[in-house]
Order: C-alpha cells, then structure tokens, then sequence
C-alpha cells in the first residue's frame, strides 16, 4: 500500500501574512514498548524527522518520538512573500521517507 | 374541525421527529468541528486511502461506476434487500467478489472501511432513505424486537439506555439517541474508523451478552430497524465520536 498523506493548505493565501499548514502521514509510529497479541515485543518503527521547505529553504522541521501518536498530524504557520513550491519530507527507521510537494500560490 | 385535527396531528408529528437528535450534535463543540472542517477530520488518511482504492486495478470501481461522486444518494438507501439483506460495506464485499473476483476482506479491513468511507461521504446533507419491502419490513420488526429485548449480564436493552435515558449520562459521558446516520464512524476510542457493525458488537459486549457475528442475521435485522428509526436525519458522514 502507497503511503498516503493529506496536506492542508488555505485556499487563497496573501503575500506576507502567515497562513496555516496542516500535514498528516499514514503511519503507525510503533513505539517498541508494545506487544502483539501473541506476546512477541512490536519492533520500533516511527518516524524520525519531518520537513518542511519553500522552494529548497527549510522553514519549518520537527523531530518526532515514540510518545507521538499514529498517524502524526502536524499544524504549523508559515508566511511567503512570493509564489513558490512547498515540499515536504517525512524520515523515518527501516528507511521510511515519504516526499510531498504543493505549489504555493500567492495573491 | 377535521382540518384543524389534521393540523394540529401534523405539529404533533413534526414535534415528534424534532426530538430526534443526532448524535453529532449532541458532542463537544471541539468534536463537532472536528467533524464539520474537512482539513481536521482524522478519517482523510482513510478517505485519501478509499480514492485510491477506487481507482485501483483493471477491474476497479471507478470502471463501473465513473468517479465515487456518482454515487451520491447510494448511502441513503442501506439496508437494502438484494438476495437478503446487506448493508453498505457488505455491498462493497459483493461487488469485491463478484465484479471484481477479488477474495473478500476480512471485517473491518482498512480499504473495505475507506472505500464505505468514500462512498458514505457522498451523501452527506441527504436524509437517510433506508428502502421498504416485505423481507425488510420483516427484518425490521425482528429488529425491532432485538432492540428492546433486556440482554447480557446487565439484563440491559438498547432502548433503556438509546429511548429512555438517552441525554442523561452513563460514567460521565452522555448517552446518545443512537442514530445511525454518519456512519461509518472514526472513534477517537478506537482510534480508527468502524462500522455499524463493530458499534454494535461492541455494544453487546459492554453489556456483558453474547457478541453477534459480523453480518449475523441479529445484526443486519438490528441495523435494517436502526435504519427505520433514523429515517429522514441529515447524513454527514463520515462521523467522528468521542
């Protein structure tokens, strides 16, 4: 199954006035401290790092931990001045990444 | 006078559909924008999941049925009778097997959920229309009957808790009039999305009686009257629930 992502961006956005980003990715940020039904310790698997750039420049990152849930939804606010391309990065163990990109329109 | 009678029986009836509440409006106003603002509602991974799924195959929903917003008004229309009784997600798993000659997902699988996700959300702002017929009506009045049977260790029925004491409060949360109309649902206790069907199951369960097979025929019966006593509420599937 392709990883899915759903990223939320505002409809119009003004040069200079910081708007909000919403970011979530389907994954099960298995913290290594649980076991399956049958006993057997659940592997670490999480993911580590999330990125955020406009047009290469990083603007936003976060690093995430096992007390995070599933599924990490992320809300954070940005401002731009020009029109660019948002791209978006997700890290994580047994080689997890995850790219996403949206063209950013500023009126 | 006749007209007046017929007037005045009309307010009475209007008054009457008016004390049915659905459970989304009774929530927290944290969850219900939770529900109403699609760029918080946590079933997007499921919903983004059941477009893909759609259009997945060479044999996919999408070569039938065009784009899932053809279907509008379909999720109205369940529990329908089609050589007995089915419910949405069991529609889907028919045409899985028929159509598709795909072997059948397991209860709860996470595609057969998005895909009743996807296909649910089409109708939202539409009143449930749940279909009539001899079967069903038969279905109903069995369903009927299981929903005001006393069951489980806590000799509990639904209509106790649903009917008699729906608005007042069971362990601090509220109790709620038990409609059926934003299903599936995504449950924060669950933390995923889950149908009718697991509702229910687990509602059996937390009156400590025997838990219904997935698509018994007490289950599909309890959901075709669910259906009944829901008709004519406004969808806005999919729900979110505390």
């Amino acid at each position: 199954m392709a990883t899915r992502a759903v990223i939320t961006l505002p409809t119009a956005i003004k040069a200079g006035q910081a708007f909000e980003v919403r970011a979530t990715v389907a994954h099960a940020m298995e913290t290594g401290y649980r076991s399956s039904d049958e006993g057997v310790r659940l592997p670490r698997d999480l993911v580590r790092r999330f990125e955020c750039r406009l047009d290469g420049e990083l603007v936003f990152a976060a690093d995430l931990f096992a007390a995070i849930s599933a599924n990490p939804y992320l809300a954070f606010w940005l401002r731009a001045d020009k029109p660019g391309e948002l791209s978006f990065i997700w890290r994580g163990d047994n080689g997890f990444e995850h790219r996403e990109t949206r063209p950013l329109t500023v009126a | 006078m006749r007209s007046a009678w017929l007037l005045l029986l009309a307010v009475a009836l209007a008054a009457h559909a008016d004390d049915r509440r659905s459970g989304r409006e009774t929530m927290s106003p944290a969850l219900r924008t939770l529900q109403a603002d699609d760029a918080q509602h946590p079933a997007q991974l499921a919903l983004a999941l059941g477009r893909e799924q759609w259009a997945a195959g060479a044999r996919s929903c999408a070569s039938c049925h065009g784009e899932p917003e053809k279907l509008r008004g379909a999720a109205t229309r369940y529990p329908a009778w089609d050589q007995g009784i089915v419910d949405l997600p069991g529609r889907i798993q028919r045409c899985r097997v028929k159509h598709q000659q795909q072997p059948a997902w397991a209860p709860e699988a996470e595609p057969l959920l998005a895909l009743s996700a996807l296909v649910a959300q089409q109708s939202r702002g539409l009143p449930l229309r749940p279909p009539l017929g001899p079967e069903l009506d038969q279905a109903a009045a069995r369903g009927q009957r299981i929903y005001t049977t006393r069951i489980g260790a806590l000799n509990l029925s639904c209509a106790q808790c649903h009917d008699e004491r729906a608005g007042l409060r069971l362990g601090g949360s509220l109790i709620p009039q038990g409609h059926v109309d934003d299903y599936p649902v995504y449950r924060l206790e669950w933390q995923s999305l889950g149908s009718l069907q697991r509702r229910l199951r687990g509602c059996a369960s937390g009156v400590r009686a025997k838990v219904w097979d997935w698509d018994s025929a007490e289950l599909l019966a309890l959901q075709t009257y669910l259906a009944r006593r829901s008709a004519g509420l406004t969808m806005q599937p999919p729900g979110v629930r505390p």
